[in-house]
């Protein structure tokens, strides 16, 4: 069982504080962590200089409010990644859970927001204990579940025949309405995410377990469980964000969500969470999404005659773009 | 087998020098445990009294890290009993060990690489305030925890900023807390530089004085020497040895370790190996094979038969089939030179951890380091494994499993692999060529599989060692690397492949040979050259390589025969300051690939 | 440890036998069931004109899954090929007006050129095959629709439409191709120094590259093949509708190929390609939707089914046992 010598990466001698650090390299670190803050910051400005009047608070509400809840599923990816996992579930149990809260919502407010949390957490539950006991990839897993809770809602649907709408004069409508409430909500779920991966031993354990999941099994650390907690969390948070998307459509609509995951998964890794696990930021994921917001927001003002392709292409290379640079950098720290 | 006369009877270590009524803080009593059939541990005891350092010694493959593994709840021993201060346990997991007092610090590093310092250290007890991870408390006390191993670092900073030996200091700070009564370390100080060497053995001297039990694994003989007070030695999966450190001799431990009996090195051979060179001889079907063989594109890959009699002495004749000068990496290897000329064997000796495998990784350009490898007097000048075996050298190596075999491919596919391209033509292979090779080595080589389309994972060790031999031989490489080409073999086979070794040194194919079994390398080997923590400590010719030469060379006492470079100062010296492998690496450079 | 030696599979064994045969015959017995249910069920089933239809379903999936197998046979997954569709499609009407060949060609060559970015980012710089793909897939989606603009184009070349709709011998020339697709690639895994050295590639990298073998080359060549047969697949999907849909067509593809290879019995693990498994895999997931909606059972129920059958195929091919 002992690791064979020569694939201990080899590191230079230390100087005498232990720090190996040079000037360059602490740069580099710090360019890594706080990278996506300082592009999303350069592009606002940008934007602002290249046409002050149109930088509105308009815009900001625009940016903010369209699809702060889609920013939830980012939000739960960010864990899973974490782990060196990834959850291509969410975009389905997106939808799921907005039908599910149309749905509960005719037999009141409660039920539209506990019917959709309860049903998206099981259905992550699932997959966690699939991929934590069961030994199976998380990539097919949830793959498996991503058609799995599309066929759920075609089911519940009546094959999407049948269109649940919010009663008009539920409060559960005003969770979703206006700019505020959403943002105030989704603002404090991230609050409570960042919290959680920063300041508790959860966060600690799911860091380890992405890091190396063997040192972290040796260290005593509750691998399986954390695991399908995360997958847990993760379903739950799309199931809370389709609800609320739900809340604010006024309806349970079937179509949506579609590669939601792939945007979620993007905008993780471009705040700088590592896709190979062992690091993640919810801080990096809120300038992620922002960023994409925001140069979603660019696209549609200046080049909306190329409509949503255009954002495909430039998140896509903005992907690639970013996701070389952290194997560049990854692969320059291994030296 | 008790190897030396006042050796006691290792069945009852426990009685070894114990003074009366002292309580073991830590015993393993004939623990057995075997991985699918095969024995890790046959009859390992191991006895660890309060305030002592005790040093567990063994090869690799002697069974160390899985008694470390049992003594922590990783495994579970299939017999035998694990007492923890006179009551028996059994612990599930690495968490009940824990719990129970055991700390450890394991041979890899497991810490989080993108945590911060102060992170790691407290990973799974973070100081908590109001139900959240108190950062204040936990950043000042991870300063002054560290403060006291003498590593002063920015503790938010991410682990992997630290270097390797202020990250080992972490993870004993993590293992070692003031409440553990015993504290395993599995070679500690592998990457500590001897400053923190000392700064370790003083923590060390602290538990032991405080009462805790330590054990220490190391393959630093002076380090061993140093701080340990008593020994246990495993060889095979049993205990052979357990006493006092002061009053085992380096060299009779050593030769504990290899299973080397002193007395009776002199006389008699216990390996398949030609006495001296000149008995060597190629296959008898040479020639059938060579017109079996692709000439391949270069000319250099022409057979050049060069006849194995005992008056050409190679070393003289010119140009080495093997070149190797000024091997450094950042870490494991220090300026090793060697030659290997056509038809010669060579052995790499050291001890764990010497850097012989890695020698030879970087040689095939497997693992980075800069220096010149040429063949045939040619340098290679990309340093990657495809150029390397384009240009004639092949490698056995060490990881049967890992690195050596495809374990779902056929033995047929196994064998021709590193031909195919030679056995094809526009990228087709041709099988009737394919066929004939795979045939003749499998009766050359005595290959037993029930046919060549057997997988080879369901091959005995022996036979994928034969079958990895077969790769490599019709490719008709210049030189051969045989890390441990007989670990883990059963014994027909191991003398089948010594005599494999010597034939292709009769047909001219320039060998080096890495054995941590003495009576190999002795008998094996025309020239010896030992390593010992990453650089040459001494070079043993023709009649010099007998079994106290190489002890002592292994010893490093200085006392044996033939240590041209005695005076050399060995890495982690007081030289290492000035001289450090960066400045090495800049200077060679230019040849070294990634 | 080193030194293990395996020994004959021996008291838990059956079970791990069970499942490894299960593995490697499942996909024909189950298709096999599938095809004897259906015609008990409804005599119609064996109709040419159905069966001609499965077909014409099926080929485009049947061209991308061969290359996700041989993807998936070096333990990497290429999520792009649904997008490389897209690209293909919205090449062809741009150029058709030189004629098809040279429309077919350049079609062909940017799914070559997208795999091998992807590849590239893969051998050269370490990038997970997840990642380096899933980049891809949302941006060369996005760069197939600005080439070809918000709504489906008509696309009206005999030549294409042929390729798309033509039937030789009764059976559609979209299977014929999808045949000598599979025929060549089998051959190129069993037969050719790059089939061997990507298995060998897939079941032991470490093993492989001190072997000498070119593991970058080759796994550059597999996403840049993956690629190629994605843009026939497009090139075929364009003629059968008549139109060029980017923004539609491809969609899910990486999906339902990923699924025939996996359904197939080729472990996700690598080390292994099943050509006529991916093929049967294919055939198999088209007919159990096709059965499925002949008897009116919702499409959701189907989705259902299809989730289990992939769950269930990973179990049985999960990574076990000697390694």
């Amino acid at each position: 069982m002992s690791v064979r010598t020569s694939q201990v990466p080899a590191a230079p001698r230390v100087s005498p504080e232990g720090l190996l650090e040079t000037p360059r390299e602490r740069w580099i670190r710090r360019a890594e962590r706080r990278g996506p803050l300082v592009v999303l910051v350069a592009v606002c400005a940008a934007a602002t200089i290249a046409s002050p009047s149109d930088a509105s608070w308009s815009d900001v509400s625009t940016i903010l409010g369209n699809n702060a809840f889609v920013w939830l599923l980012a939000l739960g990816m960010t864990f899973v990644i974490t782990t060196g996992g990834i959850d291509l579930s969410v975009g389905s149990l997106y939808a799921l859970g907005g039908v599910l809260a149309a749905r509960g919502s005719s037999s009141g407010p409660w039920l539209a927001i506990l019917l959709p949390l309860v049903v998206c957490a099981a259905w992550g539950a699932v997959q966690g204990i699939l991929v934590a006991y069961g030994g199976m990839a998380p990539f097919i897993v949830t793959l498996a579940g991503l058609l799995g809770a599309r066929g759920l809602l075609q089911a519940l649907t009546n094959q999407g025949s049948t269109t649940y709408l919010v009663p008009a004069h539920s409060w559960f409508r005003h969770l979703g309405a206006g700019t505020w409430v959403p943002v105030g909500i989704v603002a404090a779920l991230f609050a409570i995410g960042w919290v959680l991966m920063e300041r508790t031993g959860y966060g600690a354990t799911l860091t380890a377990i992405g890091g190396n999941q063997d040192s972290a099994v040796l260290l005593g650390l509750p691998v399986a469980r954390a695991k399908v907690l995360v997958y847990l969390l993760s379903g739950t948070l799309a199931g809370a964000a389709g609800a609320l998307g739900g809340a604010r459509l006024g309806s349970g609509v079937t179509t949506i969500g579609v590669g939601y995951e792939l945007t979620a998964i993007a905008a993780v890794v471009i705040g700088g969470t590592l896709l190979t696990g062992g690091y993640g930021t919810v801080g990096g994921t809120v300038c992620g999404v922002l960023l994409l917001a925001v140069i979603h927001h660019l696209i549609d003002r200046y080049l909306s005659q190329y409509g949503s392709a255009m954002t495909d292409a430039v998140n896509g290379a903005f992907l690639a773009v970013v996701v070389l640079a952290q194997a560049l950098l990854e692969r320059s720290r291994r030296r | 087998m008790p190897t030396s006369p006042d050796e006691p009877d290792p069945s009852a270590p426990s009685a070894v020098g114990a003074p009366a009524g002292a309580p073991a803080a830590l015993e393993a009593r004939r623990v057995v445990k075997s991985f699918g059939g095969v024995h890790a541990l046959r009859a390992a005891d191991l006895l660890v009294r309060p305030g002592e350092v005790h040093a567990l010694m063994g090869e690799n493959g002697a069974g160390k890290s899985t008694l470390i593994k049992l003594l922590t709840g990783v495994y579970r021993p299939d017999d035998g009993v694990i007492a923890l201060h006179g009551t028996e346990r059994a612990f599930r997991t690495p968490l009940e060990a824990q719990t129970a007092g055991i700390s450890t610090i394991y041979q890899e590093v497991n810490l989080v690489p993108m945590m911060s310092v102060a992170r790691n250290l407290f990973l799974g007890r973070e100081p908590r305030r109001y139900g959240l991870v108190d950062l204040r408390t936990m950043n000042r006390l991870a300063s002054e925890i560290l403060e006291r191993y003498g590593v002063r670092v920015d503790v938010t900073a991410p682990v992997h900023t630290l270097g390797l030996g202020a990250r080992q200091m972490v993870a004993l700070a993590r293992a070692v807390r003031t409440d553990a009564r015993v504290v395993i370390m599995d070679e500690p100080t592998s990457s500590l530089e001897p400053r923190e060497v000392q700064t370790l053995f003083d923590v060390i001297r602290t538990l032991r004085d405080q009462g805790s039990a330590v054990v220490f694994v190391s393959h630093r003989l002076d380090e061993l020497y140093e701080i340990c007070d008593r020994v246990t030695v495993l060889r095979d999966g049993r205990t052979v040895h357990s006493g006092a450190m002061a009053a085992l001799p380096r060299m009779e431990l050593i030769s504990l370790m290899l299973g080397r009996d002193l007395v009776a090195a002199q006389d008699g051979r216990v390996t398949a190996f030609a006495p001296d060179r000149s008995q060597r001889r190629p296959a008898p079907d040479d020639a059938a094979l060579a017109e079996l063989l692709p000439a391949g594109r270069r000319g250099r890959w022409a057979r050049q038969a060069i006849p194995g009699d005992s008056d050409s002495n190679a070393t003289d004749s010119g140009r080495a089939a093997l070149s190797v000068s000024g091997l450094t990496d950042r870490h494991r290897l220090r300026d090793v030179s060697l030659d290997v000329a056509p038809g010669e064997v060579v052995g790499l000796g050291g001890l764990l951890g010497a850097g012989r495998s890695e020698t030879a990784q970087a040689v095939l350009g497997a693992h980075p380091a800069a220096g010149t490898v040429s063949v045939d007097g040619k340098r290679i000048r990309r340093r990657n494994p495809q150029a390397a075996v384009r240009a004639g050298i092949a490698m056995l190596a060490e990881d049967r499993k890992a690195e050596g075999v495809i374990p779902g491919l056929s033995v047929r596919e196994n064998i021709v692999l590193a031909a195919l391209p030679r056995l094809s033509r526009a990228g087709i292979v041709s099988t009737a060529r394919q066929d004939r090779i795979v045939e003749f080595f499998m009766n050359r080589l005595r290959i037993k599989a029930s046919g060549p389309e057997q997988k080879v994972q369901d091959l005995s060790g022996g036979n994928q060692q034969k079958v990895l031999l077969a790769r490599w031989m019709c490719l008709n490489p210049r030189v051969l690397l045989l890390d441990e080409p007989t670990r883990g073999i059963d014994v027909g086979a191991k003398a089948e492949v010594q005599g494999i070794i010597d034939q292709l040194a009769a047909e001219g194919v320039g060998v080096l040979l890495i054995s941590s079994e003495l009576d190999e390398l002795i008998e094996g080997s025309d020239r010896v050259v030992v390593l010992r923590t990453g650089s040459v400590a001494a070079r043993l010719d023709g009649d010099e390589v007998t079994a106290p030469n190489l002890l002592a060379a292994l010893a490093g006492d200085g006392s044996g025969l033939g240590e041209p470079e005695t005076g050399e100062p060995e890495l982690g010296e007081s030289e290492s300051e000035s001289a450090g492998p960066e400045s090495g690496g800049a200077d060679e450079g230019e040849g070294n690939a990634s | 440890m080193t030194a293990t030696v395996i020994e004959p599979v021996d008291g838990a064994g059956t079970r791990e036998r069970i499942l490894d045969l299960s593995q490697r015959y499942g996909v024909y017995v189950a298709l096999a069931v599938l095809i004897a249910v259906a015609t008990a069920l409804n005599t119609d089933f064996m109709s040419v004109s159905n069966w001609r239809v499965q077909m014409f379903e099926a080929a485009p999936t049947v061209l991308v899954a061969l290359g996700m197998a041989l993807v998936i046979g070096t333990e990497g997954v290429d999520l792009s090929v649904g997008a490389t569709i897209a690209l293909a499609a919205s090449i062809v009407p741009l150029y058709i007006g030189y004629g098809p060949a040279p429309a077919i060609v350049l079609a062909l060559l940017l799914g070559a050129a997208s795999g091998l970015v992807g590849g590239s980012m893969v051998a050269f710089a370490g990038v997970q095959p997840i990642v380096a793909t899933l980049s891809l897939m949302i941006g060369v989606r996005g760069l197939a629709e600005l080439l070809n603009g918000s709504s489906a184009k008509p696309v009206a070349d005999a030549t294409i439409g042929d390729l798309g709709e033509h039937t030789l011998a009764g059976i559609p020339l979209m299977a014929w191709i999808a045949l000598a697709a599979t025929a060549i690639v089998a051959y190129t895994v069993r037969r050719t120094t790059f089939g061997r050295q990507l298995v060998a590639i897939g079941d032991n990298k470490r093993a492989s590259l001190l072997a000498g073998l070119p593991v970058r080359r080759v796994l550059v060549t597999v996403y840049v093949l993956s690629g190629i047969l994605a843009a026939l697949a497009g090139v075929l999907i364009v003629g059968h509708g008549a139109e060029a849909d980017p923004a539609n067509q491809g969609l899910n593809m990486e999906l339902s190929a990923i699924t025939a290879v996996v359904v197939g019995g080729t472990p996700l693990s690598g080390g292994r390609v099943r050509v006529v498994g991916t093929v049967a895999g294919a055939m198999f997931m088209q007919l159990i939707s096709a059965v499925l909606i002949q008897h009116n059972v919702p499409t959701s129920t189907t989705q259902i089914v299809e989730a289990v059958l992939i769950c269930l195929a990973v179990y049985v091919s999960r990574e076990r046992g000697t390694r």
